[in-house]
């Protein structure tokens, strides 16, 4: 492999370079660029249906773009062979919206999964790591529980503890606050806060929960019209007059950038009864 | 307009087809293509021998059972006529080593293990336990398909042997206990006629390429769904209908090739 | 993660299937683990072997004393050579013993019946490689009726 692990905490961990997708005539992106920090949490928002959980995909390599490239600690991510790209994603790791945990084993097992496949180390300190991150999320006690038995917040700590198993550098998370309550949402969002601090992880937050995420986020790029329409500060971009990023923010109905995908003449029905 | 319009319809299913065909050969190779690791490899064998094997030996053993005891309750019925019902043994033998024991062991896995095979994969593709598992750079082939292949290969063969078995045994019911053919010349005149390479070794040959097919199809319809409720509910009609089907054409493909010179 | 049950199982049902298969195999098919150990050959001549397949038994008085296992054309002669396994434990058969080919019932699986000779002083034992001259071939229904016709039409003139 043609990379060493570069410890420059100024250069950016990801890097995504005039990225362009399309799935069949629908496209995507057209040229979206972004570079994620080290060690910060950035925040991908926008609305609905513009295919966050795709940028995230594209990340990881399981989709390969059109146009354009993605750089991961200064690998092309999509120039590696299936070896190089394994030895990449051991390094991140990725909590998918609906969990995706492994419903024919339990928490525990979920959780060590990883560590058994990847680390060769004995089970019994496999066993007292699995333990830790399960404390960390707060489910030791659900250690012996099967998914199925557990609520959805539940079941995404449960899915965070396993994205953490292997100590990763770079964390994906596609909607972590999508459907929960507000006591679960309240318990994800210090969750990844207090993870990415005390583990000095690099965190991409998929979102379009808009207060949530700017209280977690220290950078933020906000994707609409197939582009990134803004980026800054969470506290920049509560100050921007950029129209279609106040709507977003302000979660105003009506406003710039079209919530709804593709029907424009209903949409200005719809919008028309409203006023 | 129209003609081209047709012609382009059948073209384009044509490379459908052949995309198919690709993505299937393309997903089997992946899975078995590789040296397995055996030490991560065996248990979740097991595991699935336990699944696809043990749970489907009972509706295995069951049909089997009557399928043997209504093939002689019939056969003795025509064979009486003639008076030649000491041939019920081979008869009820020969049908089940030929045709019915790989055969119908192959439908009924279709639709217990098969469906079971595409519903499951199905649905850890659509709560992304599959791209979950390419994420934690583990190969979903490797760890999900490559199991669930070897599984259905070995345990198809086994069950369609039981079937076999089990079903002669249900004719020597009927035929014996029940309509009082002499045990002697049951069992003598079927070792008579029963051939070790002709019929036991077809009957294998059978039930393996049947268990390649039924058990690929299950896969890829899983491997390959639509990841949603109406997505899986047709993926797991797909497997029924298609393997079911290419169990019967490849049977007569195979029959020909064995018995048809 | 494997439970002992699963695993017990998963063994079971293999045993099971190989049981399946040995049944086949030794119950079914019937076949000899050790050929020739058990056996002595003997060879026979028939003009018609009718029915007469490779395994077809060999009877004498109704009990199976041996198999046919190989059924071939004498180049020279023009007759139908037939081999048989017989039995070890069946080798008191003397040389002038004779063989015919029988039908079991009307239109059954053809056999070949033993039918032992004399014993003379002078007479000794079949052993292995030994022929049985003296053979009877299969009836043939159309030769039977062919000739029933014949003697009904000579009859009648």
């Amino acid at each position: 492999m043609s990379h060493k692990p570069m410890n420059d905490a100024s250069k950016p961990l990801v890097e995504v370079n005039n990225l362009g997708f399309s799935r069949g005539k629908h496209v995507i992106y057209e040229d979206v660029s972004l570079s994620i920090p080290r060690g910060k949490v950035t925040a991908i928002m926008g609305p609905s249906g513009i295919g966050k959980t795709t940028l995230l995909k594209l990340i990881g390599g399981q989709l390969v773009p059109d146009a354009g490239w993605v750089k991961v600690d200064g690998v092309n991510v999509h120039q590696c062979n299936r070896t190089e790209l394994y030895a990449l994603r051991k390094r991140m790791s990725m909590l998918f919206q609906s969990g995706a945990l492994f419903t024919d084993m339990n928490v525990f097992d979920n959780v060590a999964f990883a560590l058994r496949e990847h680390s060769g180390l004995p089970e019994p300190i496999i066993k007292r790591i699995v333990l830790m991150k399960l404390e960390a999320v707060g489910l030791r006690g659900a250690a012996q529980m099967m998914p199925s038995e557990l609520s959805g917040g539940m079941q995404r700590r449960a899915a965070l503890a396993r994205a953490i198993a292997l100590e990763p550098e770079l964390v994906l998370y596609d909607e972590p606050f999508a459907g929960q309550d507000p006591i679960s949402m309240g318990v994800l969002v210090k969750l990844i806060r207090d993870l990415s601090d005390a583990l000095n992880l690099t965190s991409v937050v998929v979102s379009h929960d808009v207060q949530e995420v700017l209280g977690i986020a220290d950078y933020v790029y906000v994707l609409a019209d197939k582009r990134v329409i803004a980026h800054g500060t969470p506290a920049e971009l509560r100050l921007a007059d950029n129209p279609k990023l106040k709507q977003f923010i302000g979660g105003e109905p009506d406003g710039p950038v079209p919530f709804h995908f593709p029907a424009q003449d209903y949409q200005k029905e719809m919008l028309g009864e409203r006023d | 307009m129209s003609v081209t319009d047709s012609i382009a319809s059948i073209g384009r299913s044509a490379i459908a087809t052949v995309t198919g065909l690709g993505r299937a050969g393309l997903m089997l190779w992946g899975a078995i293509a590789k040296v397995p690791n055996v030490a991560k490899g065996t248990p979740l064998l097991i595991k699935q021998l336990y699944v696809i094997g043990v749970q489907s030996m009972v509706i295995i053993l069951v049909s089997g059972l009557f399928i043997g005891m209504v093939l002689a309750l019939q056969g003795y019925n025509i064979l009486v006529g003639f008076g030649t019902e000491d041939s019920l043994g081979p008869m009820v033998a020969l049908s089940l080593l030929r045709e019915l024991g790989p055969v119908v062991t192959a439908l009924l896995f279709a639709g217990r293990a098969g469906s079971a095979l595409t519903a499951e994969i199905g649905l850890m593709k659509s709560t992304e336990q599959l791209s979950s598992l390419e994420m934690m750079a583990i190969d979903p082939l490797r760890q999900i398909i490559a199991p669930r292949f070897w599984a259905g290969v070995i345990s198809l063969p086994l069950l369609a042997l039981m079937f076999t078995a089990i079903g002669i045994y249900g004719g020597h019911i009927v035929g014996v206990e029940w309509k009082g053919i002499d045990s002697g010349s049951f069992w003598s005149i079927l070792q008579a006629s029963v051939e070790w390479r002709q019929d036991i070794v077809n009957c294998l040959i059978k039930s393996v390429v049947f268990a390649i097919v039924v058990t690929w199809i299950a896969l890829y319809r899983g491997y390959h769904v639509i990841p949603n409720p109406e997505g899986i509910s047709r993926a797991t009609t797909q497997t029924v209908v298609q393997s079911s089907l290419a169990v019967l054409a490849l049977d007569f493909l195979l029959t020909a090739m064995m018995f048809g010179r | 993660m494997l439970t002992r049950k699963i695993e017990l199982l998963v063994g079971v049902f293999i045993l099971s299937g190989l049981a399946a298969f040995l049944i086949l195999v030794f119950n079914v098919a019937n076949v000899d683990v050790k050929p020739g150990q058990s056996h002595y050959t003997l060879y026979a001549k028939f003009t018609n072997v009718g029915g007469l397949k490779v395994r077809s038994p060999v009877k004498v008085g109704g009990v199976v004393v041996g198999r046919v296992t190989r059924i071939s054309l004498d180049p020279t002669e023009l007759v139908a050579v037939v081999e048989l396994a017989m039995d070890k434990q069946y080798d008191q058969f003397p040389e002038t013993s004779s063989l015919s080919i029988l039908t079991s019932g009307l239109l059954g699986e053809q056999f070949l019946g033993l039918t032992p000779g004399f014993v003379l002083d002078d007479i000794g034992m079949l052993a292995d490689g030994d022929r049985i001259d003296d053979t009877h071939s299969a009836l043939v229904l159309e030769d039977l009726i062919g000739q029933f016709l014949y003697s009904v039409q000579s009859k009648d003139n």
